[in-house]
């Protein structure tokens, strides 16, 4: 009757979730961005994903075997969604040998310096992003038009993006509504048809994978919806203070990385609080950032800026902000 | 809107495959084998030796404090032993051993069936009866319930909470209770309530049990002051805390106890065992106990008496499965994994689950994503991702400062991590290593 049987600590239970399970999750909301991207900057955009996800994949790979020399865990899908990221933030017709210089800062500074999956204090594909940005500032805001020589693999025809246009327009004294007649509708926009970065300019195709993860339970609403909705209530006090000076707040929220950066990137789990009154906290100040720094930094766009600086107040709001406990005693005053 | 606790809290496969099965008797053993522990609290001083012929609910050992339990003989027969023998726990511990001969009862023992309406003892005889007989809390914990119904000076209950949540995944006992000892149980409340002298006794059954929700209600409509309330299907419900706060919404202060809140909870076995206790004079000597699992041929309920060997009552339901990769005593959330299927069964044993090789395993630990559903999941508001790590880094000063003992070892955190970290096993180093520094402090 006795043979061998097993025998460990209670629970002897286990959930379904997996860590490749919510990371592949993640990985399927940001397909029909990605399609989006194809869609607008055509081969270009594809070519550039697929090397951001190959330099990342294989960026750890070689760290993890090599230097590290522990099991590599390429297929737990978080270099891939380092990779996608990345890409997403670059333009589409950002030289192949800038795009894996990002992996590699992303992959290896980002992330593997630290440790790994789950000990970066920064979100690698920002890391690598604001690192080309500052490194070649002109590679990185030479934004291909949408729609146009989609087969090209260089896209020749540049122009700026919304922020940039608005910026400089203002700088320059013209009236916010003749820069506005210059750009497309805000319809058109939400769609994604608009300069930027290849993933981040469908607004609609970045809420498609939001919803996406909040039904599987991948992420929760409160970062993105702190976020926006902080991004929202500032740029709107500005509006209404003077139309004419500041942009609205619908055009803050569907152009540049909001979107993109609320939905894929400040919801980041390893990079962002653990509790929700410290999710809230940390989105509200992305949101805040972002657009102080569009309005009032030298950069048209800050949300890259805005989360990798409230990143680095995460270990903070996790010391202070505990969730509440049950039965908690009201300590003296 | 099914009452609830607000925080927290999972909802593993129910795998309820016994709960259909009645309670049926389980033949005598040939031999028993009694721990003189089986309760929280001091263990309890043997009253018999070797060579002893010992009556079904005669005194085996004697409780050994106020916080202790008597404990009888579940069988008449000669004592031929009395020897450490290793439990449930894996430890060896003091047991009496006795070969089964008939089945000779105490006098003092009402066997009857009849049903016994009115309640003649006062309230502190009750408790007094309740003492003697060794009742002791039948969902799991064993913390001895004469000590529960001896309520402090200084403090007053106002309401009885009966828990028959039986939330833990696969195990039916207190459901087949509740259907099939309806009657008898619910004199077991108003006994309690008199004992407590409260006049208001509410019943949480999760929302899985319709039949005997349905049942108890009925039984209940002429018995005023007792309710019936369906709890939502959560891990869990059943925990003292949670169900407190979802029937009657009182939050248990940190390191306080259900009386804190003018309450008292008792499980629905025990109520039915203090029917027995104090109407028919009987001792703690049997219980029901689930026998299943995934690959178990015929999932029952068997009505056991204490000291059967597990391994009889697996025997009974069609042997140990093949693919057994671990036999569990209790659910399996809570229970604890069984080295050895020749222990015996205690007052605390409410099921024994056989699992799978497949599902017997701990899965490969990867790193810690921060995903926070292990916060989310927390019952207590705590945060298992933080308290591993300090565990780990045996930093007990913060492990402690981070109200480690408020962890009721629900275990949702370790069943939720998509890491499958094992949060709560270093969370139980925290705790045992915090209540040492605790208890070293004191002296």
């Amino acid at each position: 009757m006795n043979k061998l049987i097993n025998v460990s600590p209670s629970p002897h239970s286990y959930g379904n979730d997996s860590v490749k399970k919510v990371m592949y999750g993640v990985v399927l909301a940001m397909i029909p961005a990605m399609l989006v991207s194809i869609f607008y900057f055509g081969i270009s955009a594809l070519i550039l994903t697929a090397v951001a996800i190959a330099s990342a994949l294989f960026f750890e790979f070689a760290i993890q075997k090599y230097i590290m020399k522990v099991k590599p865990t390429v297929t737990d899908g978080s270099a891939i969604i380092t990779g996608m990221l990345l890409a997403f933030n670059l333009p589409s017709n950002l030289p192949i040998h800038l795009i894996i210089l990002g992996s590699f800062v992303a992959i290896a500074i980002g992330k593997m310096s630290f440790g790994g999956l789950g000990q970066n204090p920064f979100n690698p594909a920002l890391v690598g992003r604001v690192f080309l940005l500052i490194s070649f500032p002109v590679e990185m805001t030479s934004w291909p038009k949408p729609m146009v020589n989609r087969m090209a693999l260089v896209d020749a025809e540049t122009g700026a993006t919304p922020l940039a246009m608005v910026k400089e327009g203002l700088k320059n004294n013209e009236s916010l509504s003749s820069i506005m007649d210059r750009l497309p509708e805000y319809s058109e926009m939400f769609l994604g048809n608009l300069g930027g970065s290849a993933g981040e300019v469908s607004a609609l195709a970045i809420l498609v994978g939001f919803v996406w993860m909040i039904y599987r339970k991948i992420i929760t609403w409160h970062i993105p919806v702190f976020m926006l909705g902080s991004m929202a209530a500032l740029s709107g006090i500005l509006w209404l203070v003077n139309p004419e000076g500041f942009a609205d707040p619908v055009f803050h929220l569907i152009t540049g990385g909001a979107m993109l950066g609320a939905v894929f990137m400040a919801t980041d789990m390893v990079t962002s609080p653990m509790s929700v009154k410290g999710q809230i906290i940390f989105a509200v100040g992305i949101g805040v950032l972002t657009i102080v720094i569009r309005v009032f930094g030298a950069y048209p766009e800050g949300v890259s800026f805005a989360i990798l600086i409230m990143n680095a107040f995460v270990p903070l709001l996790n010391t202070y902000l505990k969730p509440k406990r049950f039965g908690e005693i009201p300590k003296a005053v | 809107m099914l009452k609830t606790f607000p925080k927290g809290g999972v909802h593993p496969p129910e795998n309820k495959m016994a709960s259909g099965a009645a309670i049926e008797v389980l033949p005598l053993p040939k031999t028993v084998t009694i721990p003189i522990a089986q309760h929280i609290g001091a263990p309890s001083t043997p009253a018999v030796k070797r060579g002893d012929l010992v009556k079904v609910g005669q005194i085996l050992a004697q409780s050994s404090g106020f916080v202790s339990a008597n404990i009888h003989s579940s069988v008449s027969g000669k004592v031929t032993k009395v020897d450490d023998v290793v439990d449930s726990s894996g430890y060896k511990r003091k047991s009496v051993i006795i070969d089964v001969d008939g089945d000779e009862w105490m006098e003092s023992i009402d066997r009857s069936t009849d049903l016994i309406r009115n309640i003649s003892m006062t309230s502190s005889q009750i408790v007094q009866r309740v003492m003697e007989c060794g009742i002791v809390g039948m969902g799991g914990a064993t913390f001895p319930s004469h000590v529960k119904l001896s309520i402090p000076k200084g403090k007053t209950a106002d309401v009885l909470i009966l828990n028959g949540v039986e939330c833990e995944p696969y195990l039916t006992s207190d459901h087949r209770v509740m259907l099939e000892r309806a009657e008898e149980m619910l004199i077991g409340v108003q006994i309690l309530m008199k004992a407590l002298e409260v006049k208001k006794a509410l019943i949480g059954i999760e929302n899985n049990k319709p039949d005997a929700i349905e049942k108890l209600t009925k039984l209940t409509a002429d018995k005023p002051g007792i309710e019936v309330y369906a709890l939502k299907v959560q891990y869990p419900q059943g925990g003292e805390k949670q169900l407190i706060k979802a029937l009657i919404n009182r939050e248990v202060p940190s390191g306080g106890l259900p009386i804190d809140v003018g309450t008292v909870v008792h499980n629905v076995g025990t109520a039915l065992a203090v029917y027995e206790a104090v109407q028919k004079n009987k001792p703690l000597l049997e219980r029901v106990v689930t026998v299943t699992g995934r690959s178990v041929s015929k999932p029952a309920n068997y009505l056991v008496r204490l000291g059967t060997p597990v391994s009889q009552l697996i025997e009974a339901s069609g042997g140990l499965p093949e693919d057994t990769g671990k036999v569990i005593n209790g659910g399996p959330m809570m229970g604890k994994a069984l080295n050895n299927l020749d222990v015996a069964v205690t007052k605390g044993t409410s099921g024994i689950v056989m699992i799978p090789q497949d599902l017997s395993q701990r899965r490969e630990i990867k790193n810690c994503i921060r995903c926070a559903r292990c916060t989310v999941v927390c019952p207590m508001g705590l945060e298992p991702y933080l308290l591993m790590t300090l565990s780990e880094k045996a930093m007990w000063e913060n492990v402690e400062t981070n109200d480690v003992m408020d962890c009721i070892e629900c275990g949702s955190c370790s069943y939720t991590c998509p890491s499958d970290r094992p949060l709560l096993d270093y969370i139980r180093l925290g705790k045992g290593t915090v209540s040492k520094l605790i208890r070293s402090r004191k002296q």
